[in-house]
């Protein structure tokens, strides 16, 4: 897939990285990532992937544009209050870079459908609102073998991380890397929401433009991503910490003894073959 | 011997394990994730990963706001 004379003066700043060049340009534009929830974080990180010139992304989102929103959701304008968040993001998008395609799913992510819904992406970014939905995303990737860049706010505070462990599935447990379900085993009871305990605007400005890089690094093949490694952020102390995230053995998800190593129902009982 | 919990000292007692001090500290497992010396600590080794003396530990709250 070579890139044309206008994609060549508008990726120009990417082109002259060597660790993009015109080869990681090339698989950015043959990629397909999927974003699940477009809100503060889905918003930062679809603008810079397809400012980016990622050739299509998959917005996954069933909610609609909320005044409360627009404090952090820099992605939709006052006018667009009411209307559908994947429509409008995909406006927003097409007017940035037309060349990208987009396809809408305006439908909530869960466990019954998050496989097929992520089915055709290379590569998935996880800026949604919930544990249960964080943790359908990671169950999918894992079984499709998927990277997930998972991204979370809360108050001042963001956590990062990618999340490669279906793609180490096959290896022995030295050489494998962590899902999602390493770092948060069970679902955390009564933990926060953005709703419901707040959360400063521009924090997932940060946290969502860092999900970005993360995605557009792992997809082009430049520098270290955060497979393995978590990225924790304190923004009212301006401070980081880079963490290393090693598997859990006993991981419900990815660990030895996990559902995730009995072949999937789907495949069984549901396929062409079933009987 | 002696430990730091979120930049506080603590003393431990030899044979305590990262779940003994989430349990002195009155932690809910359920809602943070603990690093020890920048690693996070699997939750299904708080019992065996027993702590030495020095050890720099971190106490991180879930967060999954989107």
């Amino acid at each position: 897939m070579s890139l044309s004379k206008e994609e060549i003066e508008r990726y120009a700043r990417h082109i002259m990285l060597k660790e993009v060049g015109g080869p990681g340009q090339q698989r950015l534009k043959r990629a397909t990532a999927a974003l699940v929830g477009i809100g503060g974080l889905g918003a930062p990180a679809a603008l810079y992937l397809a400012a980016a010139g990622v050739g299509r992304l998959i917005l996954i989102d069933d909610d609609a544009i909320a005044l409360s929103n627009l404090q952090r959701q820099i992605l939709f304008t006052t006018a667009s209050v009411g209307e559908s968040k994947t429509g409008r993001a995909a406006a927003a998008l097409v007017a940035l870079n037309p060349s990208v395609a987009f396809d809408q799913r305006q439908t909530r992510l869960g466990p019954a459908n998050a496989e097929e819904l992520l089915a055709d992406a290379e590569i998935v970014l996880d800026g949604s609102d919930s544990f249960s939905t964080r943790f359908a995303v990671n169950a999918a990737c894992h079984a499709l073998g998927l990277p997930l860049v998972a991204g979370a706010v809360g108050r001042w505070d963001g956590q990062l991380g990618l999340f490669a462990s279906g793609l180490t599935k096959a290896k022995p447990l030295s050489q494998r890397l962590p899902c999602y379900r390493c770092f948060v085993s069970e679902e955390p009871p009564q933990v926060e929401t953005c709703a419901a305990a707040g959360v400063i605007g521009a924090l997932p400005g940060v946290i969502g433009a860092a999900m970005a890089l993360e995605a557009v690094k792992h997809l082009a093949g430049a520098g270290q991503t955060l497979a393995g490694r978590l990225w924790l952020f304190d923004g009212l102390r301006l401070e980081s910490r880079t963490l290393v995230l090693p598997p859990d053995p006993a991981c419900p998800v990815c660990g030895d003894h996990s559902a995730a190593l009995i072949p999937h129902r789907k495949g069984v009982c549901s396929g062409p073959n079933a009987p | 011997m002696q430990v730091t919990i979120n930049g506080e000292t603590r003393v431990a007692r030899q044979g305590d394990s990262v779940e003994t001090l989430l349990q002195s500290v009155g932690l809910v497992p359920q809602k943070v994730a603990v690093e020890r010396n920048g690693e996070i600590v699997p939750r299904s080794r708080y019992a065996i990963t027993m702590l030495a003396d020095g050890d720099r530990l971190e106490v991180v709250q879930f967060v999954g706001g989107g």
